[in-house]
């Protein structure tokens, strides 16, 4: 691990502050994700600010019905939130289908937000990798790439956003509340977060430098039975080969894209009475094989209109 | 930077590079080699402690990051003349080949049960509102954390059922 120095944030603005203010600088929270990379000198901080004790851990309701998670709230006390359970049971289910309990333990619900991919050319430091050395080019388009994106992905990049929780959230449509160095806060739908790779798969979201997410907000569940089923190589313990969420009649697909995928063709197939295979083979029509993940393609349409149908049927 | 993390029962306070983790501290500066480091990546679990009653990956954590926390590692657990009972399960139940992965599993064991008797949900369930129940499907989805390479799984599965049964642990 490379040098660097470390301050815990007294508060939201100090740290912002220092986050604007002092060159290399991170913020850290549980750590899980970026202390990993660190190791690997993969992320290469100059300067740590410690998050984690902000007062930014509640889950409360919010008057319309809705619920504000704090952005330190960890991943096992949201999926052990009796609301969440309750009225988001989607979101719990995503969050325990992901990592290990450990880790859960310690991942913020801001930094399972803001986690890296874990293509592993990402992760080997002698291939090239454009998120990593930007132009160096991409060492998984010619390698094995069974894990990578078959939707949203560009020729600069095909590596996969790896968290559950996100996608769950993007089907309940969850907005993010973050606060910047100027002292601004702003809001925006969770879905709008992540950026899609283009030419610049370095820039993985639309948050400024120094800018900190303090809270992931939930609308009112929508009317209709919610899912989350994740098909992967193990049955524990490791990430998506194809996930999905389904929240009354919103959609987000995980393990396929480079952000927490919204089917927003598929939502629209169904509503004009589309049947869920219909809706599913709409929303793949756009997608591509890598050469390893065309299996992809084929599992995902089965396991989204199976999923559909499911959750269309428990509804009723 | 100066630490304190009181490890075991008792307040440690140490001078660290910021880049230490907390396992390192536990191992290299408190000479507590009972907490293993294994992948030293969060993907093995040997390095399993408890934090302030919850348990973690040691090695994803810096030490600065612990001011202030309570630590309890396998030392703080039981002792060779005194075993905990979650180690004379293992025992018992010949849960362990090497051993290398041992402390972890029992650490985080008792994590595991916490949060069951908590009713935490997992994965094993069908039902996420529903309060979850202690079985040999639940402990193997709520301990994937912890590999064991000897594969001693199916008796670290009885070794935890034993412990619960007979301490009456999230029955």
């Amino acid at each position: 691990m490379r040098p660097f120095t470390y301050e815990r944030a007294a508060d939201p603005q100090a740290a912002v502050k220092a986050a604007a203010e002092i060159p290399g600088a991170r913020f850290i929270a549980g750590g899980t994700n970026l202390l990993d990379l660190m190791k690997l000198e993969i992320e290469r901080p100059a300067h740590l600010i410690d998050v984690g004790r902000l007062p930014l851990a509640a889950i409360e309701d919010t008057p319309d019905g809705g619920l504000r998670i704090g952005a330190m709230a960890t991943n096992s006390r949201v999926a052990a939130d009796p609301r969440v359970r309750g009225r988001y049971p989607v979101l719990a289910q995503a969050i325990v289908s992901g990592a290990s309990g450990q880790l859960r333990n310690k991942a913020s619900t801001g930094g399972n937000l803001l986690q890296r991919t874990r293509c592993p050319y990402f992760y080997d430091t002698r291939k090239p990798c454009n998120k990593r050395q930007p132009g160096a080019g991409c060492a998984a388009l010619e390698g094995i790439n069974r894990e990578h994106a078959i939707l949203g992905a560009s020729d600069a990049c095909i590596a996969v956003h790896p968290s559950d929780m996100a996608v769950a959230m993007v089907a309940l449509d969850a907005e993010v509340l973050t606060l910047s160095p100027s002292g601004d806060e702003r809001r925006l739908p969770l879905s709008e977060l992540h950026r899609l790779p283009g030419e610049t798969p370095h820039i993985e979201t639309q948050l400024a430098p120094g800018e900190l997410i303090t809270t992931v907000i939930l609308p009112p569940p929508a009317a209709g039975a919610q899912t989350y089923r994740k098909v992967r190589d193990r049955a524990s313990y490791a990430t998506a080969l194809s996930s999905i969420a389904v929240a009354g009649g919103r959609i987000a697909f995980g393990g396929l894209a480079p952000k927490p995928w919204r089917a927003a063709t598929a939502e629209a197939a169904l509503a004009a009475g589309a049947a869920p295979q219909e809706a599913m083979a709409a929303e793949l029509e756009q997608a591509r094989s890598a050469g390893h993940n065309t299996f992809k393609i084929t599992l995902t349409a089965r396991l989204g209109a199976t999923v559909i149908a499911e959750t269309q049927a428990s509804a009723r | 930077m100066e630490t304190t993390i009181t490890v075991n029962g008792e307040p440690r306070t140490l001078d660290l590079d910021p880049r230490t983790t907390l396992l390192d501290a536990l191992r290299e500066h408190l000479r507590l080699t009972g907490s293993k480091k294994g992948c030293d990546h969060g993907q093995c679990g040997a390095c399993t402690v408890l934090v302030n009653g919850l348990r973690i990956n040691a090695c994803l954590s810096l030490a600065v990051m612990h001011d202030g926390d309570e630590v309890v590692t396998i030392e703080g657990l039981g002792r060779p003349e005194k075993l905990h009972p979650m180690q004379q399960a293992f025992l018992t139940e010949d849960a362990f080949q090497c051993g290398y992965c041992t402390p972890g599993q029992i650490c985080s064991a008792m994590g595991m049960l916490a949060e069951l008797e908590a009713g935490a949900p997992s994965h094993a369930a069908g039902d996420v509102a529903a309060r979850p129940a202690l079985s040999e499907a639940e402990i193997r989805e709520r301990m994937s954390g912890n590999i064991c390479r000897c594969s001693a799984y199916p008796q670290i599965v009885d070794a935890i059922m034993r412990y619960a049964r007979e301490e009456s642990v999230a029955s």
